[in-house]
C-alpha cells in the first residue's frame, strides 16, 4: 500500500467495472476529480491509488457514503439534483457522473452544473435506443428490463432515460462540446462504432462521453 | 514555535486529576474586556510524539468538561466520551495525544463566574465578562502554544464542542490539519436561543440565585438549575427515544394519584437528571456558556457568508449529523457542508441513522464510530502518522 493517500480495505489491483476502467483512462494523473454518485467509492479509490488524484465524491445512499469515508475517501451525502449548485465554477479538472444521469430529476440542469464545475465532465448512461429494448417493447408490449436496466417500471430510479442520439442532441442544444465518446456493450467493453451513427444507437447498451467544460468551450 | 505568553502549570487540586495552566498575559475578549490572569484546566491522554504531530484537541459540549476518559472526580461516573476514547478505541490513546480543556466560563477549574476574581478576592459571579465561543477558542490556543504544538492533527467535538471546532477551523486554519464537527451548527437558531432562555430564566427565577451572588451568601440556586437541565435534557432526546424508554409508564405505582407527584416515569427521570446535574455544575456557568452558544454565528463574523469563513482552507473536514437530532438537525450540519463545498474544501459528510436524538454523539453508535475511525485513519496516513 502506498503511503500517499493509499486506501485501506480496498484491495490493491482490484479490477474496475468495465465502464469505470474507461472513465479512469480518460483522467489525467494528479488531477482534481469529483465523482457524483460515487457508490462505494470504487472509482475514487482506484484513481487515488493508481493516478494520485485529489478526489471527492457525492453519494445518495448512507451505506455508500459511510463505506467511502470509512475507507478514507472524502465523500459527502448528497445528490446531483440538489448539491451541485454549491460548488464553485472550475473547482475540478473532471466531474464524473457514471450511470446516474437517468436517475436525476433535472438532467439538463445537472449537465449544466457538471460542465460549469469541471474543466471536463465525464458522463456515462444506459442507451435506451438499444435494439433489445426496442424489440422488447414492440414484441411483448411490456416495459423493458435488461441486464443494464434491471428494475421493474414501478420501482425504477431511472426516470429520465435517453438514447445516445438524444444525449448528443441535448449537448448540441446546450452548446456543450463533446471531446470524446465511446459506445459500450453490457459488460462495459467498447464497440468500434461512432456514437453519432444510427447503428451505434441500435447496438450499444451504454455510452460514455467526455464533455468540455463551459469555460473551455471551443469558440464557435 | 510561538513562545507561550508567561504561563505556569500546576496540578489542578488534590481532589481533581489533571492540570491547570495559569496565563498571566490578558486575553482580549469579544466583549471588549481584557481578561487578565486566567486559568485553563485541562486533561491529556496518551503521549505527544517527537514530531508533535499526533495531538487531537477534544472540545466539550455545554455541560461537559475535560474528563473525557476515566472516573469523573465529582460524580465517579465514566468520562463523557469513554465509549470513543481510550487505548485501541477510535480516539486511540496509543496513537494520538488527546487534549481536552474546560472551556472559559466553565466550572471545572478554568476561569469562570465561580472562580475568584483576582482583583477582589471574591467570586466573579455576574462580574465575569460575557464570553463567546471565539473567546473559548482563543484561550485554548494559549494552552496549545504552551504544550508546544504548532498544528493540531485534529480538532473534534459535538454540539457546542462542534462550534468550537468550526471556530478553530475558521480562525486558525493553519493550525488544524483535520476538523470533525459533530451534531452542531454554524449559528444558533431562534429555537436554540429560545430553549436556552427558558433555562436561564429558570435559574434567575430561583430566589437562591441572589442576583448571581449566591456563592457569597453560601447558597445555590439548585431548583432553578435543575429545571434548566430538565428543559434542556428534553432537547437532547428524540420523541421516539423518550417514548421507547418511558411511554406513559407509571413510576412505582399502579394508578394515577390525582396529584402532582411524579406519576410518570418520564417525570421521575427528568427530576433525577436535574438533581444529578446540580451536584456537578454551577448555575452562573450555565448562564455564561448558554449565552456563548446563543451569540455564536460564524457567518455573521464573515460578512454574512459562511463560505467566507473557510475560504482557502486546507483543513480536511468530516461533518457528522444524526437523523433524529432536532436540536442541531442534519439541515444545520448540511449548511456547513454546503459552505465548505462552495470553497471546494476537502469535506466528508455522513448522516448517521439513529433514533437517539442529539445525545447520539455521546453514545455507542457503530456507524458513527466506523466513519470517524476511517476518516482519522485516512488523515493519519496523509499526516504520516504511524499506525499503532
Amino acid at each position: 500500500m502506498s503511503a500517499d493517500g493509499g486506501l485501506n480495505a480496498v484491495p490493491a489491483g482490484a479490477r474496475l467495472r468495465g465502464d469505470l476502467r474507461l472513465v479512469a483512462d480518460m483522467i489525467e494523473r494528479g488531477s482534481r476529480v469529483l465523482d457524483v454518485g460515487c457508490g462505494d467509492g470504487e472509482l475514487l479509490a482506484f484513481l487515488a491509488r493508481e493516478k494520485s488524484i485529489d478526489g471527492r465524491g457525492m453519494e445518495l445512499s448512507q451505506s455508500g457514503v459511510n463505506a467511502c469515508v470509512r475507507h478514507g475517501l472524502s465523500v459527502i451525502q448528497g445528490d446531483a439534483d440538489h448539491d451541485l449548485q454549491d460548488y464553485p465554477s472550475d473547482a475540478f479538472d473532471y466531474v464524473v457522473l457514471s450511470q446516474t444521469l437517468q436517475a436525476t430529476r433535472q438532467p439538463l440542469r445537472v449537465i449544466e452544473h457538471l460542465v460549469r464545475i469541471g474543466r471536463r465532465a465525464i458522463v456515462s448512461f444506459p442507451n435506451f435506443g438499444h435494439w433489445r429494448i426496442r424489440l422488447n417493447l414492440m414484441v411483448h408490449g411490456r416495459m423493458p428490463r435488461t441486464p443494464v436496466l434491471t428494475h421493474a417500471w414501478y420501482e425504477t430510479p431511472n426516470i429520465h432515460l435517453c438514447t445516445i442520439l438524444d444525449f448528443i442532441a441535448l449537448c448540441a442544444e446546450l452548446g456543450v462540446g463533446i471531446e470524446r465518446s465511446v459506445t459500450l456493450d453490457r459488460h462495459g467493453l467498447p464497440y468500434r462504432l461512432k456514437p453519432q451513427g444510427t447503428l451505434a444507437n441500435l447496438m450499444a447498451e451504454q455510452a460514455l462521453f467526455l464533455l468540455r467544460g463551459a469555460r473551455s468551450q471551443a469558440p464557435a | 514555535m510561538t513562545v507561550p505568553s508567561p504561563a505556569r502549570e500546576t496540578a489542578l487540586a488534590p481532589d481533581r486529576p489533571g492540570f491547570q495552566l495559569v496565563v498571566e498575559a490578558p486575553l482580549a475578549l469579544d466583549c471588549g474586556v481584557q481578561l487578565g490572569r486566567y486559568t485553563i484546566a485541562y486533561q491529556t491522554y496518551g503521549r505527544l510524539n517527537a514530531q508533535r504531530s499526533n495531538a487531537i484537541l477534544i472540545c466539550h459540549a455545554l455541560t461537559g468538561d475535560q474528563y473525557v476518559v476515566g472516573a469523573h472526580p465529582l460524580t465517579g461516573k465514566p468520562g463523557w466520551w469513554e465509549t470513543l476514547a481510550g487505548p485501541g478505541k477510535v480516539l486511540d490513546t496509543e496513537r494520538y495525544f488527546l487534549i481536552c480543556a474546560n472551556v472559559l466560563g466553565g466550572c471545572m477549574g478554568s476561569s469562570g463566574p465561580m472562580e475568584l476574581n483576582p482583583a477582589t478576592g471574591r467570586p466573579w459571579g455576574l462580574g465575569f465578562p460575557v464570553i463567546t465561543v471565539a473567546d473559548m477558542v482563543r484561550a485554548q490556543t494559549k494552552l496549545i502554544d504552551h504544550l508546544g504544538i504548532e498544528t493540531l492533527f485534529c480538532v473534534t467535538g459535538g454540539s457546542m464542542g462542534g462550534m468550537q471546532v468550526l471556530q478553530w477551523a475558521a480562525s486558525f486554519p493553519e493550525r488544524v490539519f483535520a476538523a470533525v464537527p459533530i451534531a452542531t451548527a454554524a449559528r444558533h437558531s431562534a429555537q436554540n436561543i429560545a430553549f436556552h432562555e427558558v433555562g436561564r430564566q429558570a435559574i434567575m427565577a430561583d430566589p437562591q440565585w441572589c442576583q448571581g451572588n449566591y456563592l457569597e451568601f453560601g447558597k445555590r440556586p439548585e431548583r432553578g438549575l435543575a429545571v434548566a437541565r430538565m428543559a434542556a435534557h428534553i432537547t437532547y432526546l428524540s420523541e421516539q427515544a423518550l417514548h421507547r424508554k418511558f411511554g406513559r409508564n407509571l413510576q412505582d405505582r399502579s394508578a394515577l394519584t390525582y396529584g402532582f407527584d411524579a406519576d410518570f416515569q418520564v417525570e421521575n427521570y427528568l427530576r433525577h437528571q436535574g438533581i444529578a446535574f446540580v451536584e456537578r455544575f454551577d448555575a452562573n456557568s450555565y448562564l455564561y456558556i448558554t449565552r456563548a452558544c446563543d451569540y455564536f454565528d460564524l457567518a455573521a463574523e464573515h460578512g454574512g457568508s459562511l463560505a467566507n469563513a473557510f475560504r482557502g482552507t486546507r483543513t480536511r473536514f468530516c461533518c457528522i449529523s444524526f437523523t433524529s437530532d432536532w436540536l442541531y438537525p442534519t439541515s444545520e450540519n448540511r449548511a456547513i457542508v454546503h459552505a465548505l463545498n462552495a470553497v471546494a474544501a476537502n469535506v466528508s459528510f455522513v448522516e448517521i441513522e439513529t433514533d437517539k436524538g442529539h445525545d447520539a454523539f455521546l453514545l455507542e453508535e457503530p456507524e458513527f464510530f466506523a466513519t470517524l475511525r476511517g476518516f482519522l485513519d485516512g488523515c493519519a496516513r496523509h499526516r504520516g502518522l504511524a499506525a499503532p
